[in-house]
């Protein structure tokens, strides 16, 4: 039996027991199980991994069951094992399994740990069938598999309006990008027949130039199919215009922002078209699209995370950027760059969200940076770990110029500054431009987050939540458990909208809030996070410094890349040989807007720390604006979900209440008229037998019936 | 089984149970009634292991003696086979949920359920015109009485309307078949198939099949009296009326207007799609903004079924097949998730959503079923929701893109008012004290919910089982209507493909 069976449908097996059994399973049973059967997953998968770097795995199918065959529409279960799906097999089990056990701390109060347990596995299951298809169909499978999980993980605490609200949008708002997904297969079956991956992939190059008919219009054919199925890869990867539920999202629990939300799901957008690569290389136009929206969310999202207070929002938006990094790598042809970027930033971002959640466990669920600061000593594993994610986010590095024979540095340096470059060598300074002001602006929000919350003095007695804390200790003694998650939710729900509140209309107070804020600790004691939420953020550290320089060799350089590949994806040679040729300001370039990020961060947060409120009242519209982030929301519920409600009702009450019945049924004479006259015109007996004898034997039956 | 006349007996064990039913006390009544459906729910399931896939098209054919202008000739194909089975499986499943619910004239009840259920398998199996118009019609006799006997407070005026409704269609029905018959010289069904009418007379035909048709799946704009009648309707009437009354508009277009009238269905297919896409719209916003649980699940009815019809009418194998998996997969689910209302109904006695609200804290078990069926409904992979509306968009976007677009816009709309629904009912926190002592399923609930999950589950993971059957019926059918096949509005051009070592070089050239 191939390996990958027990990789992918062990986390179902776990999640299924998990679920079922429930509380009548018991909550450590529920966690060994599923913890258990992740990491087997894991050590299963890495071994496919390193045969597929050695040269000694070949790209394989296992079938598993029939599914849907309908004529040409022929669709198996079946589990692809080649080089993109080898990537994602470590990525996806080893961050699962490292969150499985984080959540064994991180989850320990919650009374529903079965539950959460088994959605995770579920989820991973999902996950593993989406980067195994080797059908559309079944990646489909995968896409709503995991929009599932991510729905009932968002929603988890269902007891909260907002985390319910957050859970719908998410899935709501994935539909629309399902909605361009299945047109797009649907496309793609009418054009080559076949919804099989590899043979689109084989006939796709033969149908470039082809037309189609679209909505009345005549497309090229492989634009239409490649923007089809790029809307489906916008919904699930939070890009620009669909990217409104992630940063909702984060109202689940902060493992599940670690894996689902930053790690792997959102992911699937990048791994699908880099897996379809060979189709949108069909394709210039659908490609520039790709670019262009990958550029223009990683500015747009990395401007809103400049500004915003929450720290796992902070970290969303910063992950919806680098999402926007991943495309415009995949649009200017660099796919290798954006799995590598892809695979490095899974690590990272992981790190940075379980770090992130360490935090708001030691600051008794508190998620407001405003309340943090001077954290670095209370928590100092857990700082070391955000520091690596931080410097492998930032892309700190030594790059490769002035005799350096080779760039080294933190994860996202090699990754990041490879997109940055490939932006360059692909002849699109424009967007080169973007990716540069985003590493600076990346840059700036990351130390931001870090000088905001481990350095500068305590500002903890001013949060409601520590204060629930600093209560509760002198009320009911030390008692933790008792109140378990609960009573943080329903501050959690009144707290968020009153921050967004504030923080709209009083930009002054927001900005400054070190200052105007009571400074102090109140007494409170922040603790270190146990050992089951350290150990994986030590593991993921290791993953933050190290994979970028050693994997990259496999990813980008032009021939190991080229071997490791295997035509897995369109691999541009000759475009990663220009990207080492770059000019060195431009190798340069990256890294300098790192520093310049750092350096007004630390000016801003360190040095001068009423300079970020003189900003903001300076520029109050544009701050508001960023605050807002840009109004999208406001303007989606003022244009989709209000009329949505409001068209209902009337068609409901206009529509069928006052029309359809008043002139249909409720005109009920006029109904009996017709019918009367109509059967007097036919002059065949049988209709009135029939007509009559029936109309009259039913009146009878149910006047007798009701009469009695 | 050669000799043994199944399909007889089945029609039969019902009638009889129901006509003992009213001699007995109430008790003994609910045993009747669960024996004789689960003897003919025995009996289907060996009707599907001795159906001969890929046979003769016409399997269990048995012929009978005339009585007046009709003939006992019955027989099923692979689509009425699904339809038994559909029914077969759904009946014990009423008889169940009946049982502690109804309490007023239980004998009566239960007898119009199985009289009910006779019919139902007699409209699938008939082969003979008239002798299908007496099952289809009379199937409204007993429906109408639960309605207006067992429902709710505003009882009289559903089933009034209710059947004002079909009977107009139905008269135009009968005219049309009179016609046919006088015209082909028969009045069997697989003759009438093979007969090819004149183009004129089709269309008249086609449209005096779809007055009848059209109400019953129910179309917009004649679907109206599908709310109130799935509002004051008892649980189980709801589910027999979603899960099988309900597909006997697509039976009849499968079985009567496709094949009967191939041209017409072609000329007229833009009459089909267009309601069918306007419904898909229009029912799921109001949908949206219902506050009562059964009338927001009757109106995602109506838009399920315009996926029917699209996929019916789009003359190729993804689109009837999904069709069909949809009639089956709608009459699975919606009829559960009218049984998850009724569960909840049994205890606080108000459809009101707003009356709930948090029932996952201490209903779990009926939250998961709920979540369950409400992911089905909306058609997540892996679910029976999922392979029918995948096939029927397929099927449908081959034809028109436009309908496709606007259709599948369901998934999304869909989506919401599901969720809407379920975060109003099993979300959030107990509303109030009388919510708090709601009692989780009980064993009796289980035992109706978890068979009907268990089976939607396997259409969705495993739909090969219900597909295989009518493989070889799709094909028959497709042969009969290609000639007729609308022009599809997306045919692709040849490509001009780029020569491989150019292709390779073009990669920065952009």
């Amino acid at each position: 039996m191939h390996s990958i069976l027990l990789i992918v449908f062990l986390p179902l097996l776990a999640a299924v027991v998990a679920g079922l059994g429930n509380k009548a399973l018991g909550v450590v049973p529920a966690k060994v199980i599923t913890t258990g059967a992740l990491f087997a997953s894991c050590l299963l998968s890495w071994p496919i991994f390193l045969g597929f770097l050695a040269g000694t795995n070949t790209a394989s199918v296992v079938p598993v069951l029939t599914w849907i065959v309908s004529g040409d529409m022929a669709v198996d279960w079946s589990l692809r094992v080649d080089q993109l799906t080898a990537i994602m097999l470590v990525v996806i089990t080893s961050v699962s399994a490292l969150v499985h056990l984080y959540s064994w701390g991180y989850m320990s109060e919650d009374p529903d740990q079965p539950r959460f347990f088994a959605y995770l596995s579920l989820f991973t299951f999902a996950m593993l069938m989406l980067v195994t298809a080797d059908t559309l169909v079944q990646m489909f499978f995968g896409w709503e598999g995991v929009g599932l999980a991510s729905y009932l993980l968002i929603g988890f605490w269902f007891r909260k309006p907002s985390a319910n609200a957050a859970a719908i949008k998410a899935f709501v708002v994935n539909r629309v990008g399902d909605l361009g997904f299945m047109l797009g297969i649907f496309g793609t079956f009418l054009v080559f027949g076949t919804v099989s991956i590899p043979a689109i992939l084989a006939a796709a190059p033969g149908m470039a130039g082809s037309t189609i008919g679209f909505l009345g219009y005549r497309v090229d054919t492989m634009t239409l199919l490649c923007l089809l199925l790029f809307v489906g890869a916008m919904g699930k990867s939070a890009q620009l215009g669909l990217h409104t539920w992630l940063p909702d999202a984060m109202e689940g629990p902060t493992p599940v922002s670690a894996l689902i939300h930053a790690a792997t799901m959102v992911t699937a957008g990048v791994f699908m078209v880099c897996r379809l690569s060979p189709m949108f290389e069909t394709s210039p136009a659908a490609l520039h699209v790709v670019m262009f929206v990958g550029a223009a969310t990683c500015l747009f999202a990395a401007t809103v995370g400049m500004v915003q207070t929450d720290i796992k929002r902070v970290i969303a938006y910063s992950t919806c950027s680098q999402l926007g990094y991943m495309f415009f790598a995949a649009g200017v042809g660099a796919y290798g760059a954006a799995m590598f970027h892809l695979f490095t930033h899974a690590f990272f971002k992981a790190l940075l969200f379980l770090g992130a959640g360490s935090v708001i466990h030691a600051m008794h669920h508190e998620q407001d940076m405003r309340y943090y600061g001077g954290l670095r000593k209370s928590i100092p594993l857990t700082f070391w770990g955000m520091m690596m994610g931080t410097l492998a986010i930032t892309g700190v590095g030594l790059p490769a110029v002035f005799g350096n024979p080779l760039g080294i540095g933190f994860a996202g340096f090699h990754s990041k500054d490879a997109i940055i470059e490939a932006g360059w060598a692909a002849g699109e300074p424009g967007v080169w431009f973007v990716g540069v002001l985003v590493a600076l602006i990346t840059s700036f929000y990351s130390w931001r987050l870090m000088f905001l919350t481990f350095w500068g003095t305590p500002r903890w007695a001013a949060s409601e939540h520590i204060q629930h804390a600093l209560h509760d200790a002198h009320g009911h003694g030390h008692d933790d458990h008792a109140h378990g998650h609960d009573a943080h939710h329903a501050d959690e729900a009144h707290g968020n909208p009153a921050q967004a509140e504030d923080s709209g209309d009083h930009p002054s107070t927001h900005g400054a809030s070190q200052h105007d804020l009571p400074a102090g600790t109140g007494g409170y004691h922040p603790h270190e996070s146990p050992w089951p939420m350290l150990v994986p953020l030590i593991l993921l550290s290791i993953g933050a410094i190290a994979a970028g320089f050693v994997f990259h060799g496999y990813f980008i350089e032009p021939d190991a890349g080229e071997t490791f590949w295997k035509g897995d994806i369109a691999f541009r040679e000759h475009l990663m040989h220009a990207m080492h040729g770059v000019p060195v300001p431009i190798k340069l370039s990256a890294t300098i807007a790192m520093l310049l990020g750092l350096g007004t961060a630390w000016y801003a947060y360190i040095k001068a720390p009423s300079f970020p409120a003189a900003v903001a009242d300076q520029f109050r519209i544009l701050y508001r604006f960023l605050v807002h982030k840009y109004y999208f929301d406001e303007l989606y519920h003022l244009i989709f979900v209000r009329p949505a409600f409001a068209i209902g009702r009337f068609l409901w009450h206009r529509g069928d209440e006052k029309t359809i019945d008043r002139f249909g049924p409720n005109g009920s004479a006029w109904v009996v008229q017709l019918s009367s006259r109509v059967a007097g015109r036919l002059q065949n007996g049988y209709v009135y037998t029939y007509a009559f004898v029936m109309l009259i034997g039913l009146t009878a039956v149910v006047t007798w019936a009701i009469a009695q | 089984m050669s000799g043994l006349p199944i399909l007889s007996i089945m029609l039969l064990i019902p009638a009889v149970a129901a006509i003992a039913c009213l001699f007995v006390p109430a008790a003994t009544a609910r045993a009747i009634a669960l024996a004789a459906t689960l003897v003919d729910f025995v009996l289907g399931v060996l009707l599907w292991a001795n159906y001969d896939i890929g046979g003769a098209q016409w399997q269990f054919v048995e012929h009978g003696p005339a009585f007046g202008f009709f003939r006992w000739d019955l027989g099923i194909d692979g689509f009425a086979l699904m339809l038994v089975m559909l029914s077969v499986f759904l009946m014990p499943i009423c008889i169940g949920a009946s049982w502690r619910a109804i309490e007023k004239r239980v004998p009566e009840y239960m007898a119009a359920f199985l009289l009910t259920e006779t019919l139902m398998i007699g409209t699938f199996a008939a082969q003979d015109l008239f002798l299908f118009y007496l099952f289809f019609e009379a199937g409204l006799i007993p429906m109408y009485l639960i309605i207006g006997i067992w429902g709710g407070a505003n009882r009289i005026y559903a089933s009034y309307k209710f059947f004002l409704y079909t009977l107009l269609g139905s008269l135009l029905m009968l005219v049309a078949m009179l016609y046919m018959t006088q015209v082909a010289g028969t009045s069997s069904i697989p003759a009438l198939q093979a007969f090819d009418f004149p183009g004129h007379v089709q269309t008249w035909l086609w449209l005096a099949f779809f007055a009848s048709f059209a109400v019953k799946m129910p179309m917009w704009p004649v679907h109206t009296w599908l709310p109130d009648a799935h509002v004051q309707a008892p649980t189980a009437g709801s589910v027999i009326l979603a899960g099988v009354l309900l597909k006997l508009g697509g039976y009849g277009f499968l079985r009567f207007s496709l094949p009967m009238f191939p041209e017409a269905s072609g000329e007229l297919t833009w009459l089909i799609f267009g309601l069918s896409a306007v419904a898909v719209i229009y029912t799921s916003l109001v949908a949206l903004v219902q506050s009562d649980m059964k009338k927001l699940i009757a109106y995602s009815s109506v838009a399920h079924m315009a996926i029917v019809t699209i996929g019916l009418f789009a003359f190729n194998r993804q689109g009837i097949e999904g069709a069909m998996i949809m009639m089956l997969s709608h009459g699975l689910v919606s009829g559960a998730l009218f049984l998850c209302v009724g569960v909840i109904y049994d205890r606080l006695h108000t459809r009101e959503i707003s009356r709930y609200g948090g029932l996952a804290i201490n209903m779990p078990r009926y939250a998961l079923f709920f979540l369950f069926f409400t992911m089905a409904s909306i058609g997540l992979p892996g679910t029976s929701g999922f392979v029918a509306e995948f096939l029927a968009l397929m099927g449908t976007y081959q034809v028109s893109t436009w309908i496709a677009l606007l259709c599948t816009t369901s998934i999304i709309l869909g989506a919401a008012y599901m969720l809407y629904l379920y975060r109003r009912v099993v979300f959030g926190e107990i509303k109030s004290e009388d919510v708090r002592e709601m009692q989780d399923l009980s064993h009796r609930e289980l035992w109706l919910l978890a068979p009907i999950a268990a089976v939607a589950l396997w259409m969705g993971v495993y739909p090969e089982s219900f597909m295989a059957p009518m493989r070889k019926d799709v094909g028959v059918l497709l042969a009969r209507i290609d000639r007729a096949t609308p022009p599809s509005d997306s045919k692709p051009t040849a490509g001009k493909p780029i020569p491989a070592a150019h292709a390779a070089a073009h990669g920065t050239a952009h």
